[in-house]
């Protein structure tokens, strides 16, 4: 009884800590503080916010380690801005499209998920992820070679360059190789940001907070045990994953929709650790941490800028030091009669 | 087709030496060394301006360039891994991810990022002729100096007293402590030997690819690093394998398939070659114990 008395508690931290967010925002929005610079910055919070949040299943709740993430993200992105131009002239209503645009993204995500995670999910440890490293570099590379482009005839698609697409002089360019999407329609809003949060949020915690989520985190734990109590180890394993690229990849729509261009480098391997670095850094498996540290640190190196040049140099040295700091034993004792409860829990 | 064998010989045999330091520390020190790649752009650098501005001759600038690096190796390890000897291998995962930014940042700040041109250190040396195929002088060397580091590594592991030490610390770090040897000195003498070949690859590959940029370092790292996990990680002889194939595959990919995409093949023949052999070509498969 106590267990899910603690499970509500957290989802109503967070969905508070949300509704803090957006009502801060907005408060900003009205009363004319808000800057410029934070205002462009809200919707790559919030898609920052859930990719961490789709990590942090697969770190923290399945205890894999994943080091391509951004490999969804960019799955989802270029599926996304390919739907939503492509639809551009047939459905007016950009909500709607956007909607539209962020279910394709998911779900060519997910799909991506399940063709990487069923062979993968069998190796464990530190080979998943060079696995999932080496699918975010194909992804990248596969997507810097994509060209696709839209006439009255449909969709054309190439990996060689713009003209073997073939297309009527009054086609439009969707994606262009190394320069990425152009020409992108901006229909990413806060509001439906917040949404999409709000709805992240419902997904993980009624996934962590269920049997299926129970079983995960047993296999997280101890997976012979599990795996001999007659949990099927590859499913569950399968179930976080994809849920987790799904996500991944409507971040990722939300994300594109937000810029004019999107290029296929922005989703490289340095995204991938950067969402890594938000997950670790809110604690692991705590989801309330990962959305802290992911909005913190996207607005950190715009708040550094004082330091111009030096401001990543800083970066890198705040991360070294809060993990050095974190995982002293003097510090750990200090958080450890507040935690001691939630340290077993997390084991 | 021959050239390209020997091309991707000459780029494998790079990928080996930067692979040899990655697989050496992940066999001691249970970590993902991410800041490797950046050691590599570091000990270039350090030739660059030894050459180029102080007018050293190259072999000097190298045995500099290597002891720069040594150095750096062993107080990155100080300063930003020892503290975390006890945490978990994602919080030295991601403070070794924080190394790599400041390397990067620093060269930045220290270098600018304009690309430099790496001078040929082998420029009066003419070219090799065997039949109608022309050899450089800088692929003979680079894998002449493949084979000897490899010799000397695995002389050194298994003959002397330092090496065993090492070894036996990768087995069973509390076992070794009680034998009596110094754990922290050995990890240490691990990156110092990690962070040297670092330094090596680094005047190597540049020689080979001559542009020079504080980002040079993280491709062919991570390249280097997928190469010892091809090979069988924590394995000498498998960090050679593994580098010499990857460098074949993506030369023949380059040249038979696709430029664009030879990155995208590589790291597809890694994922399948994993799923089929999880340890690796010559890994050790360590079985469970319940």
């Amino acid at each position: 009884m106590k267990k899910l008395d603690k499970n509500a508690k957290t989802a109503f931290l967070n969905y508070g800590l949300v509704a803090v967010f957006f009502v801060a925002v907005e408060i900003m929005m009205a009363t004319g503080v808000m800057t410029n610079s934070f205002k462009g910055q809200l919707i790559p919070i919030i898609s920052y916010v859930i990719m961490a949040l789709a990590l942090n299943l697969v770190v923290g709740i399945s205890g894999e380690l994943s080091l391509g993430h951004a490999g969804f993200m960019s799955v989802g992105a270029f599926t996304g801005v390919i739907v939503a131009s492509s639809l551009q002239d047939s459905i007016g209503a950009s909500p709607l499209r956007l909607l539209i645009a962020i279910l394709a993204g998911a779900l060519t995500a997910a799909i991506a998920g399940i063709v990487i995670g069923i062979p993968v999910l069998r190796l464990g440890g530190d080979y998943l992820a060079i696995v999932t490293l080496a699918f975010g570099e194909i992804i990248k590379n596969v997507m810097n070679c994509m060209y696709v482009g839209v006439d009255s005839k449909g969709l054309h698609m190439s990996l060689m360059d713009a003209n073997s697409l073939g297309m009527e002089p009054t086609g439009r360019m969707i994606l262009n190789g190394p320069m990425g999407a152009t020409g992108i329609k901006k229909i990413s809003g806060f509001i439906a940001g917040i949404i999409l949060l709000l709805i992240v949020l419902v997904i993980i915690q009624n996934l962590v907070g269920s049997r299926t989520g129970r079983a995960i985190k047993a296999i997280r734990d101890n997976r012979i045990a599990a795996e001999a109590s007659g949990l099927n180890v590859t499913k569950y394993r399968l179930i976080a994953f994809v849920t987790s690229a799904a996500i991944a990849g409507s971040a990722g729509v939300l994300y594109a929709l937000n810029y004019s261009t999107v290029a296929p480098k922005k989703f490289d391997f340095n995204t991938s650790i950067l969402v890594l670095v938000f997950v670790v850094l809110g604690g692991i498996g705590n989801m309330t941490g990962a959305m802290i540290a992911a909005a913190v640190l996207t607005v950190l190196p715009e708040m550094l800028r004082q330091f111009q040049d030096y401001r990543m140099l800083v970066y890198a040295i705040v991360l070294i030091v809060v993990m050095i700091a974190t995982n002293n034993e003097k510090v750990k004792a200090l958080f450890a009669k507040k935690e001691k409860g939630e340290a077993k829990a997390n084991g | 087709m021959l050239g390209n064998l020997i091309n991707g010989i000459s780029l494998g045999s790079i990928y080996a030496i930067i692979a040899l330091g990655y697989t050496m520390v992940y066999g001691i020190a249970k970590m993902l060394n991410f800041a490797h790649g950046d050691v590599i752009m570091v000990g270039a650098y350090i030739a660059f301006y030894s050459i180029s501005y102080f007018g050293m001759p190259a072999l000097p600038a190298l045995l500099l360039s290597i002891a720069v690096c040594t150095m750096l190796g062993i107080i990155i390890e100080k300063l930003a891994y020892k503290p975390l000897r006890n945490a978990t291998s994602l919080a030295v995962l991601i403070t070794a991810i924080g190394v790599s930014y400041f390397l990067q940042n620093a060269a930045l700040l220290l270098w600018t990022s304009n690309t430099k041109v790496f001078p040929n250190i082998f420029a009066n040396i003419g070219a090799i002729k065997i039949g109608s195929v022309q050899i450089a002088p800088v692929t003979l060397v680079t894998v002449f100096a493949n084979i000897v580091i490899m010799l000397v590594l695995t002389l050194f592991t298994s003959k002397t007293k330092m090496g065993k030490a090492m070894r036996a610390v990768s087995e069973d770090k509390g076992a070794a402590t009680l034998m009596g040897i110094n754990v922290d000195r050995t990890i240490s003498l691990t990156f110092a030997i990690g962070s040297g070949l670092a330094a090596i690859a680094g005047v190597l590959l540049c020689t080979a690819y001559p542009t020079l940029m504080p980002t040079t370092g993280a491709m062919p790292g991570i390249k280097a690093f997928t190469a010892a996990v091809f090979g069988g990680i924590g394995s000498i002889p498998g960090a050679m394998l593994g580098g010499i194939l990857l460098g074949v595959i993506e030369i023949f990919a380059k040249a038979y398939i696709s430029t664009q995409l030879s990155d995208a093949i590589v790291f597809a023949v890694l994922i399948i070659v994993l799923i089929v052999k999880p340890s690796g070509l010559l890994g050790r498969k360590i079985n469970e114990k319940v």
